[in-house]
Formats: C-alpha cells, structure tokens, sequence
C-alpha cells in the first residue's frame, strides 16, 4: 500500500480491459481539446473536472504556482512512493507507459509513453520487451537509449540507497544471486533480470508470467537515468530530465522551479500538452494556509491532492460559488473496523454479528468527515472504483442508524443477552479515528456492549498495539479502527492484503480480523482464475464471505474534496492517478 | 475556616490590629487564623476567588442533577444539530440556545454545556487529590529534613533538587502510553484517574517541601520549642503538637496555589491525548478537539474560559490567603 496520500498507482490487464469495454468508444481524446484557446468562458460547477476536461485550453504560457503541505519523499524517480509524486514527477521524466491523461474511466488504462506501443509479451507472459522511441533526447542534448531504462531499473534494486520506491520489480525479475545493487556490485552484469539488447530495445525477464506488467512499467522506476550522471542518494537533487520540464532550482525541503526542457521533442509525445512556461513549487506550506491561498487564487494547485482540511470545508461548502470550484471523487480506499474473533464473546460470529447490527452507521460516516469529506457509506468491503465490485448489504437497518432488535437477536444467538465489554483501539493522533471510536461507544452501548476506548500512536499501531497478535490477546482488544487503500484496482491488489489470514505475523498486521479459511480458499480460487469476468465475480464472493464472517465493519468508501485553482485551465479528474491530472494543466 | 470572630464593631472589623494593641476596648486574645479570617475577609478579590471556587466544587458534586435539569447527557450525540456536509452546528453560533446553553460540538453534536460540567468534576477531583498527596509527601519530607537537620537534610534536599530538575511532562506523556487496562485492581478510565493522580502529586510534592522545611528550620529554633524541649519533651511531642500546627497556615496557602497548577497539568495532558481515555469528557481534551474547528469560535471559547477562570479563581483566593496569614510577604 502506498504511503498516506497515495491512493491509486497500478491496475492490471484486466482493468485495462473491462474498463476499455465500460468506457465505450469515447471518440476524441480529452487532453487536446480543439476548443478555444483563451478557454476563459468555462462556468464553475461542482464536480465538472470529473468526466470532462474543466476549462479547456491549448494556450501555452504563463507560471503555474503549486504548493505542497509537507516535502516529497523524493524527486529521484527510482525513490519515490507517494500517488502525487507520481502524477507531478511526469512532467519531469517519461517512463515507459503512463496512464492516459484525462478525466473518466479510461484515465485507468495505460498509453505508451518513451515506447512506440505497449508491451509484446512471450515466453507466456515471462518476457517483456518494449522499443524505444527514437530520436529522445535529455535535457542536456544526449539521447535517451534502451540502455538507460535497464539501468535506471536496475539502480532501483538497492533499497538502501532508495529507501521509498516500490518494489514490485525486485520481486518480479529474474535478478542474479550475486547482484547486490549498481554501486556495491558494478561489475555483476543484471542482463538476466533487464537488458537492451540495442539502443531502441529493452526486454524484462520475470520469474512466473505476469500480465498487467505495462502497469508495472507506468511506475517511475523506469524513467531513464544517465549513468555518468547518476550520484545515487544525491541524484535528487540533481534529476536529469528526460519530459517536457527540467529543473531550474531546486533548494529542498523549500522549494523548487521547473522550466521548459527545450530538448523535449512535442512530436514525441501525444501525452502531455505542456502548457505552462514555468512551475513553481513551494514546500511546508501549513495546510490551512495552503487551502486559503488556493481558495483566493495566489496558488493553482495542491501537490498532495487529498482534498480541503476540515477549516476549509466549512469556508467552501456553504458559499456556492466556492462549492462549483469542487470536485468529489470516489476514491479506492475504505475506512473500516476490525471486530477482532481472537477474544470471547467476539470469537462467537454471533456476537460479531450484533456489533453489525448495532453500528450507527450514519454516525460512523459522519464522525469519519460526512458524506461530502469523508465519503459514502459502506455497506461491504470492496469500494467502487474497484473493477468488478458489487454493492450488497447483507446488515440492513432503517436508515442505516443500526438495527437494535436484530443486534439483541444476535446477542442472545452468541449468549450474551445482555451484552458484554470489550476494547476499542484507534489512531490518538487521528481526529476522525477518535470520533469513529466515540461515534461506536454511543452506538453499542444501546444494546449493552460497553466499550473502552483507547488511542494509539500511529506510527506505532501495526507494529505494537492493534496489529500486534500478542497485544490484541493480552489486553482483549475486540474492535480496531483503520483504513486500507490499494495499488490495484482490482480484487487481488484491494482485498488480498487484508482478509487472506495466511498474510498474519505476529505484527505489522493490516489484516487484523478476518481469519477464516473459506475466506482463504475463495481467495485462491480467485487468484487462479484465469478469466477476467469469472475472477471479478470470485472477488465479489470473497468480500460476501468476509462480511458473513462480520470481522469487518466497513465505514466508509472514502471520497475527497478536491478544489480547483482559480485561473487554471484544462484540469481533469484522473481515475489512474486518483487526483487531478497534473500534465494536463495550463494557466489563464 | 474558622467561623467569624464575635467581635462587634466597624472600627474592630477595619483594623483588626488597632484592637490587637488594645484601643480602647478590653483586650481579647486572637488566634493568627482568626486575624488572618479578618484580613481576608476585608480582601474582596480573595473573596471573591474563593466564592467562585465554592461554586465550581458545587457544580462538580451537583454535576449529574445539573445536567439532568438544563442539559443532555454529556456522551449523547446530537446528530440532527449538525449540518452532514460540513459537520458543523446547523443553527447560529454554534447552535447556542435555550436548548444548547453553549452550543453543540461538530461532527457528533454533543452538549458542551454538559460537558463542560461533567469535565469540572475530573478537573477539580485530579486537581485536589493530587495536591493532597503532594501535601502529605512534602509535609512529611519538609518536617523531617528542617527539623533534623545535618545529613537527614542534606540527602532529602538533594532529592527535591531531582524531582524538581525530573522532565515531568515528557514521563508523563510515556507513562500515560504504556498504562494497562487493569492494575491495583482498577480497571479503565479509573485507573488512568488513579494513575495521573499519583503522576502529578507524587512528582509536585518538592514545591511544598522546601517551604515546609524552611518554616521548621525557624520554628526549631523559637523559645517555644526550647521550652519544650527543656521541659523534657520528646522529637515526637514536638513535631506533632509544638511545630506541625505553626505550619498548617503556610501549608492551607501553598497548597490552594497548588491546585490550579495540577489542574493546568491535566489539562494539557488530556490535550496531549494522553490524559483521560475519550469519550469521558475533559476541559483539556475539548480543547484539543476545537483546535480542528478553529473557525467555530464557541468550541475553542467554552472550555478555555473554564480552565481559566478555575485557575484564576484558585490564584486569587490562594493569594488573598497568603497576604491574610502573612502580610509582609509582600
């Protein structure tokens, strides 16, 4: 899972194709609008920047000013991790395939970018190659080549020096024994795992067949690098640019300052419209500061795209003219609570099962940010956006306040007549994690379940308290309080990690709860099905089964605030990146 | 305190030390409490610290009947006050009324007015146990160390000098962490009460201490108590009759300044997170949740005039007390 603000990165092939197939022939392509170029005409409405481009416009020109509440984790695309990186680092470096550009569904499919086409795959999926472009150049003239994506893959191997990247392709290639990074081991020749074999060519080797792998490649890691420029840990400061934009200044931790790339061939690339001259970026801007200066228009964008801090929300909601700057996505992300079978009564599904039953879940929604900030209420584990997923409710109650009379049945069932006490954890330094936990004191104790509340630390709640084995035991932790966002879209990416009881340590938990081996064998089944309709269909029988099991409480299905910068054009909602889409923006 | 000297009179009430020096009437012999009762109640600040004072302990020991009458229970939700978009109090000012004396939090749409009062009795309960205890550690600590003197002194001086210079916040914040759910056969928030009580007195007792010990070291040395000791009186018969009962009035002043200052801990303890277990309510703990809502200025407002206006009520009243007992302090 990527880190806080991450929210979407990769989907599979089968994403690809069944929402290929949703998206219906949706003629022209969004980010190159033929409209006019002032683009000035466009009227605010709430949620216009979702399925079409706000504000169109092709007029080059002009400073883009963004800021950023915190810092990047880094700039080096081999050592990054966060969702807005990798939607803001496109401007800067061209990875093999990107997503495509632009608002709706097919914003979750994957363009070539650096490749003339995606992927040809062989060996049954065990190899990938993929050509070139020709004629790319880098900032400083030199010509892009195969070879320095091999490379830059390769770089990325060392998690020593490149802390923060994923590593799906550490685990994916056929890396030699001997290879213990580019630096410690120079001469150890990595041809087994990536290689060019010419200029324009370069082929990945897998150790099982995998198909989504164009997703994989969308990921930074394979932006090209320069070797004679490559300083490793410091190459951050220093990033070679290979996209439409190149480093001017870059002070960390402050700010920095991205200019046109004059070695950027547009013919090369139909992704990205490079609209503005200049991008400006400041960092640690305090957050409620940051959401009043994109509110007056002194700033056009916020970097981490996670939607308006709660002072904001009051400011923007309740003024329409500030509510048609919004736009409120679905995010693939649920909100939820573990109701935790390791201690009597809760180890009884029945008991579980009145902890259903008497949640108010509209008070839940409500103490998680309300429907606008928070998101929809949950009534089962896979959200939306996920390819496949299906909408059941298998705990109804009027109004979605919590059935009492059905809790007190299940009660009764479990043994419990009158109810029994048990511990609810939270995140202490999460204000919405403490409302939730208050939101499920008042809830449950209407039918005689008492709880204690206690709050943790998040830094240290997987590792010490709620997702501690040994912990949960000792002090009869019965309900946690957290959150799950996936890499994948789909079943596998979303529901693997936290309902497959084969994942449990003895901490580090995200799966806090869900430990039953039907469970289990359904995920199996699932993973081995090989047709993308019967799979999604398999995933939808998990989640059933996960809430028959009731060792989940689904809260929310999380959605964002996003507000749009006053003065900007050709802004986009993007599936693929779950934020707006930043190669596409232009300024008025 | 003692009751009201039976002393009619403006001009005895107004100078109290004009009929110590025998002006005109006959010459009534008056104990230090009974002078110091006149002096404070001539003090109107004082008089009125300790007014207030009186009324909050009232409000905390009549907190449920309070409530009963013009409030709602403090833990209930009020979710059809509050607007579900912004999560805001739908009615003006934050929903303050007849029905909601002071209002309703965000999101949840709890009572503050009934908070508030539920949190003065955790307030002033933390706030006077703990100064209890350190009384009774630091009294016991100050006797010994002024009255024996020598080595005796010199190891319990030293060991104020470490809990004074002990980073009490930063332990407090750790131990508040790794509390267990059960212990000493408490279970829960009551523990965690017990447990900040012990935490505050047990590290605040030094402050009373040294002026404990500094009061003796001048009593051992007055005629009374060579008197006694001459007379053949024993350590015991002199610390329990001749020393301790000089020493009440310093300890009555130093512990009511005391009080507001263990109140403060909690307080910044709970808004820390790491005071009293939500969804218990506490002074320190709303003001933490208003820092989120900083736009809604009755959330922030309410609770921090009640931290205030306690601390400020005991300060006067602890102030008037001492300028009372002993007037050339100042």
């Amino acid at each position: 899972m990527r880190r806080k603000s991450a929210l979407a990165a990769a989907a599979t092939a089968a994403l690809a194709l069944v929402l290929s197939a949703c998206g219906g022939g949706g003629g022209d392509t969004p980010q190159q609008p033929a409209q006019s170029a002032s683009g000035g005409a466009a009227q605010p409405a709430a949620n216009a920047a979702l399925t079409e481009v706000f504000n169109p416009s092709t007029k080059k020109g002009g400073t883009l000013k963004a800021a950023h509440s915190g810092d990047w984790d880094s700039l080096d695309p081999g050592d990054t991790y966060y969702g807005y990186s990798f939607n803001f680092g496109r401007l800067y470096w061209r990875t093999l395939t990107m997503y495509k550009p632009g608002p709706g569904p097919e914003g979750n499919t994957v363009v070539p970018d650096l490749a003339e086409g995606l992927g040809e795959p062989s060996d049954e999926g065990k190899t990938w190659t993929y050509k070139i472009k020709a004629g790319l150049k880098y900032e400083d003239g030199t010509p892009i080549t195969a070879k320095d994506v091999a490379y830059a893959v390769a770089r990325t191997w060392d998690k020593e020096t490149f802390p923060h990247g994923p590593s799906y392709l550490n685990e994916l290639l056929a890396w030699p024994k001997d290879f213990k990074g580019v630096y410690k081991t120079p001469d150890v020749d990595y041809k087994s795992a990536v290689e060019a074999t010419d200029d324009q060519t370069v082929v990945f080797h897998l150790t099982k067949p995998f198909a989504s792998f164009d997703y994989i490649v969308q990921m930074p890691m394979t932006a090209p690098v320069p070797k004679d420029k490559d300083t490793g840990a410091k190459y951050r400061e220093k990033v070679i640019s290979s996209g439409p934009y190149k480093f001017e200044t870059n002070e960390i931790g402050k700010k920095f300052a991205l200019v046109r790339n004059d070695q950027w061939d547009a013919a090369t690339d139909p992704n990205r419209p490079a609209l503005p001259d200049r991008i400006e970026v400041q960092l640690n801007v305090n957050a409620d500061d940051l959401d009043n200066q994109l509110i007056s228009g002194d700033i056009h964008l916020d970097i981490p795209g996670t939607g308006l801090q709660p002072a904001a929300l009051g400011k923007v909601l309740p003024d329409p003219a500030l509510k048609a700057r919004t736009d409120n996505p679905t995010i693939p992300r649920l909100w939820y609570v573990s109701v935790i079978p390791d201690n009597p009564p809760l180890d009884n599904v029945e008991c579980r099962k009145a902890v259903m039953f008497a949640a108010d879940r509209v008070a839940n929604q409500t103490a998680y940010g309300g429907e606008v900030a928070g998101g929809d209420i949950a009534t089962n584990v896979m959200p939306p956006p996920i390819v496949g997923q299906e909408k059941f409710d298998i705990y109804p109650s009027e109004g979605n306040k919590g059935d009492i009379a059905k809790a007190k049945a299940a009660l009764t069932a479990c043994g419990q007549p009158n109810g029994f006490s048990t511990t609810m954890t939270f995140r202490a330094d999460r204000p919405r994690e403490k409302a939730l936990a208050e939101a499920m004191e008042q809830a449950l104790s209407k039918v005689g379940i008492k709880l204690t509340l206690k709050g943790f630390p998040a830094s240290s709640y997987f590792s010490d308290y709620a997702g501690n084995t040994d912990y949960v035991k000792k002090n009869g932790i019965g309900l946690a309080g957290h959150g799950w966002g996936s890499d994948w879209p789909d079943g596998y990416g979303f529901l693997q990690a936290i309902v497959d009881s084969r994942t449990i340590r003895d901490a580090g938990n995200y799966n806090l709860s869900v430990k039953n081996p039907e469970v289990d064998k359904l995920i199996d089944q699932a993973s081995a099905e090989l047709d993308d309709a019967a799979r999604a269909k398999l995933w939808v029988d998990v989640d059933k089964k996960v809430m028959e099991d009731a060792s989940i409480l689904p809260v929310v299905w999380a959605k964002a605030l996003l507000l749009r910068g006053q003065g900007v054009t050709n802004i986009a909602y993007n599936e693929g990146q779950s934020m707006y889409d930043y190669v596409l923006l232009g300024v008025e | 305190m003692t009751a009201p000297l039976d002393v009619s009179g403006s001009a005895a009430e107004a100078q109290p030390e004009a009929v110590l020096t025998g002006a005109g009437k006959a010459v009534q012999g008056r104990s230090l409490t009974r002078i110091a009762w006149m002096r404070l109640r001539r003090d109107k600040v004082a008089l009125a610290g300790g007014i207030t004072v009186l009324v909050l302990i009232l409000v905390a020991i009549f907190a449920t009947p309070i409530i009963a009458a013009i409030g709602h229970p403090p833990l209930e939700f009020h979710q059809d006050q509050i607007d579900p978009a912004t999560l805001l109090p739908k009615g003006n000012a934050g929903s303050m009324g007849a029905e909601y004396l002071l209002g309703v939090e965000p999101v949840n749409g709890r009572d503050i007015f009934s908070r508030i009062v539920a949190g003065a009795g955790i307030s002033l309960l933390i706030g006077f146990t703990a100064t209890i205890l350190s009384v009774v550690i630091g009294t016991v600590m100050g006797v010994i160390a002024g009255y024996f003197g020598g080595w005796v002194d010199q190891v319990i001086g030293r060991l104020m000098d470490v809990f004074l210079a002990f980073p009490l916040l930063v332990f407090a914040i750790a131990l508040a962490g790794v509390i267990p759910d059960k212990g000493f056969g408490l279970e829960g928030n009551s523990l965690r009460i017990a447990m900040l009580i012990f935490i505050i007195g047990f590290f605040s007792w030094p402050s009373i201490g040294r002026i404990v010990r500094g009061q003796t070291l001048s009593l051992r040395e007055r005629e009374f108590v060579d008197a006694a000791r001459s007379l053949g009186a024993r350590n015991g018969y002199i610390l329990f009759r001749e020393i301790l009962p000089n020493l009440i009035a310093p300890i009555l002043v130093y512990a009511t300044l005391l009080i507001p200052t263990n109140i403060l801990f909690e307080a910044a303890l709970s808004f820390l997170g790491v005071g009293i277990n939500p969804p218990t309510p506490t002074w320190g703990g709303m003001l933490s949740e208003a820092v989120r809502f900083y736009t809604l200025p009755h959330f922030v407002i309410f609770p921090g005039l009640a931290i205030f206006i306690t601390v400020l009520a005991f300060n006067l009243f602890g102030d008037g007390l001492r300028d009372a007992f002993d007037p050339r302090a100042h």
